[in-house]
């Protein structure tokens, strides 16, 4: 709802003129940054609050629900994308010179806010701690992911530089991130 | 078939409030443990410690089946809780919960199997319903479901009978007295006629240590 | 205290020196002297930070609450550090590029440490149960910590740097004359010094207020 919110007042307000590549890549990348965190901040704060935690604690090992968890992100974001990226497209009138390189930029980029923000979810939920903690945690450790993504998708838009390289650097950030997930989950979850 | 869980020197402590302090206890295979003792006494926070849910401040917890300690991570497999602080998802029906909680566990589930342990905690003919329709006898109830559902070894019981009902009490007996047979049940309670259930019981909130006491030979 | 008087001394030196020994540098002009001040800040930062965050490592290994103190000091004293790194920085920007601040690359990675940092201790003050803080935090500082590679890589693909650079790479020398180099390390062993006196001050005011405590809960229970 948020994307599509700020998705169409954006729209609205430029009436219609060709926004620049930098600044449609940027907005882009904001919408999916405050879409997700807004919706993922959920994922575990909800089971601390329904009590289902204690329940899912016992049965599970944590890296199963840390990849339960994040898989289901990765699900959520990718739906917001289908629903998002068509309707950026039909509103800004974005040209996209490397079609397939910006659908891989996407995905990667939206596969790297769920698994980052995941993390930082449990951080907060264990925080127990309500309001905008999700978005000052998560924002220094999504930056860096965030410039590469609006940079390569700025890339994807004019199609005046290689993209290999920009592709390489997303697909890392989400390797490390994931990987230094896995290892650092366990000491959130349990006490 | 051998279960036991020792307490060793257990002491809880947050910042600098002392919640107890050198709790030692063995508990034998075939024996229910009884904790009492007014509120705020570490009842519920002795269950998370033997859980491993909470870290004691010292002091240790050993958990032995079949002649084998069990790593800490090892325990969820040999435990089964139901507490009031433990809530099953109310978005699914009891019947899903089992199959969710089934699969996460790494078990098998069939359909008849889930409706054999709906049926003996009286949940009979309800497994389509959505948890959050239930009363909270009802959740109680499906509790036990889910704390029996991989067949434990240890049984964890807090205020086994918060919301039941007359059945609802017969029922929870008849489960305790079916984990005597097959292992161990520890609960914390301060119903008289549960605590007379104790093999063992032990006083919380007593001066000093708990007092520890044999219960009525069964 | 022959050590405080010692580094009192040696600071009023370089400072001195810093304007009056110290030629002003090609290039840079009368501006290159900020150098002696911006660049041991931005180094201790970098180290305070480094070692903050090997302290979360060890307190998730070993979970005494000793390092976690360490973390958060050293914290503290890498934000202060940074802090004057920052300011000094924007100082010579608005001489040297005309602005005080223009996303300069080494500006954003400044920001974004300073940004990871009051993260932390929000998210610090937002815990009140002790071991909870610590294991929180020590992921977090981690977690963040670990994503900051990756930023050196992709800024300056965005934007071209106009900082100078300290260590000339393709003549593999310092740029540096010799005046210049003996006041910048002079100053350099003088912050460290600072740092160290610093982190030994906090450490032990922070010891005290711990015994304070203790016997004030002694009192406490023999009153009772």
């Amino acid at each position: 709802m948020f994307a599509i919110t700020t998705l169409v007042a954006v729209s609205f307000s430029v009436g219609g003129a060709v926004l620049d590549a930098d600044l449609s890549a940027a907005l882009l990348w904001l919408i999916l940054f405050f879409t997700s965190m807004a919706g993922l901040s959920r994922a575990f704060v909800q089971e601390e609050e329904a009590g289902t935690v204690t329940a899912l604690r016992l049965a599970a090992r944590p890296d199963a629900v840390f990849i339960g968890k994040y898989l289901f992100n990765v699900t959520l974001l990718f739906s917001l994308d289908v629903l998002v990226v068509p309707l950026f497209w039909v509103l800004l009138q974005q040209t996209v010179a490397l079609p397939l390189s910006f659908l891989a930029v996407v995905l990667l980029g939206t596969a790297g806010l769920a698994g980052a923000s995941t993390m930082v979810a449990a951080i907060v939920a264990k925080a127990g701690a309500r309001g905008p903690l999700m978005t000052v945690l998560a924002f220094p450790v999504l930056l860096p992911l965030l410039l590469g993504a609006i940079s390569s998708t700025r890339t994807c838009f004019v199609g005046d530089k290689a993209i290999a390289a920009d592709l390489l650097f997303l697909f890392c950030y989400n390797g490390v991130a994931l990987t230094a997930s896995l290892l650092l989950f366990p000491y959130v979850w349990d006490e | 078939m051998q279960t036991k869980v020792v307490l060793k020197k257990l002491t809880k402590a947050y910042g600098r409030r002392r919640l107890f302090a050198d709790i030692s206890v063995i508990i034998p295979d075939r024996s229910v443990f009884v904790l009492h003792g007014p509120n705020g006494t570490g009842k519920t926070t002795l269950l998370r410690i033997i859980c491993g849910h909470v870290p004691a401040t010292s002091g240790e917890v050993e958990i032995t089946v079949d002649g084998r300690l069990l790593a800490r991570e090892e325990r969820r497999e040999h435990i089964g809780l139901v507490s009031p602080d433990l809530e099953l998802y109310g978005e699914l029906s009891a019947v899903e919960n089992l199959e969710f909680f089934a699969g996460v566990r790494g078990l098998p589930f069939s359909l008849e199997k889930a409706r054999n342990l709906l049926a003996s905690v009286g949940l009979a003919g309800r497994g389509r319903d959505l948890v959050d329709t239930y009363s909270s006898g009802m959740k109680q109830r499906l509790k036990y479901a889910y704390a029996l559902l991989h067949e434990p070894r240890i049984l964890l019981l807090d205020e086994p009978t918060s919301n039941l009902d007359e059945t609802g009490v017969a029922v929870v007996a008849e489960i305790i007295r079916r984990q005597k047979e097959r292992g161990i049940v520890i609960m914390a309670t301060n119903e008289p006629e549960e605590v007379s259930y104790g093999d063992q019981t032990l006083a919380l909130g007593q001066p000093g240590t708990g007092h520890l006491a044999q219960g009525p030979a069964h | 205290m022959f050590w405080q008087i010692l580094l009192g001394i040696w600071m009023t030196a370089v400072i001195l020196a810093s304007f009056l020994y110290m030629p002003a540098t090609q290039g840079l002009g009368q501006t290159g002297r900020i150098i002696v001040y911006h660049v041991p800040a931005a180094w201790l930062a970098v180290l305070a930070y480094l070692i903050s965050m090997l302290n979360a490592v060890g307190y998730l290994r070993r979970g005494e609450l000793r390092l976690d103190r360490q973390a958060r000091i050293n914290a503290e004293l890498g934000t202060v550090f940074c802090l004057v790194a920052t300011v000094t920085g924007a100082i010579w920007s608005r001489a040297a590029w005309g602005w005080y601040w223009n996303w300069d690359p080494r500006q954003t990675s400044i920001a974004v440490l300073l940004l990871i940092y009051t993260a932390y201790f929000v998210l610090r003050s937002a815990v009140s149960d002790q071991a909870r803080r610590a294991r929180l935090s020590a992921v977090y500082s981690v977690l963040a910590f670990l994503t900051v590679p990756f930023l050196v890589f992709v800024v300056p693909r965005v934007y071209a740097s106009l900082h100078p650079d300290l260590i000339n790479l393709e003549q593999g020398s310092f740029d540096m004359d010799r005046k210049m180099l003996v006041v910048f390390l002079a100053s350099l062993a003088g912050f460290t010094g600072l740092y160290a006196w610093m982190y030994k001050l906090v450490a032990r005011l922070e010891n005290l207020l711990d015994k304070l405590e203790q016997q004030k809960r002694g009192e406490a229970e023999s009153e009772r």
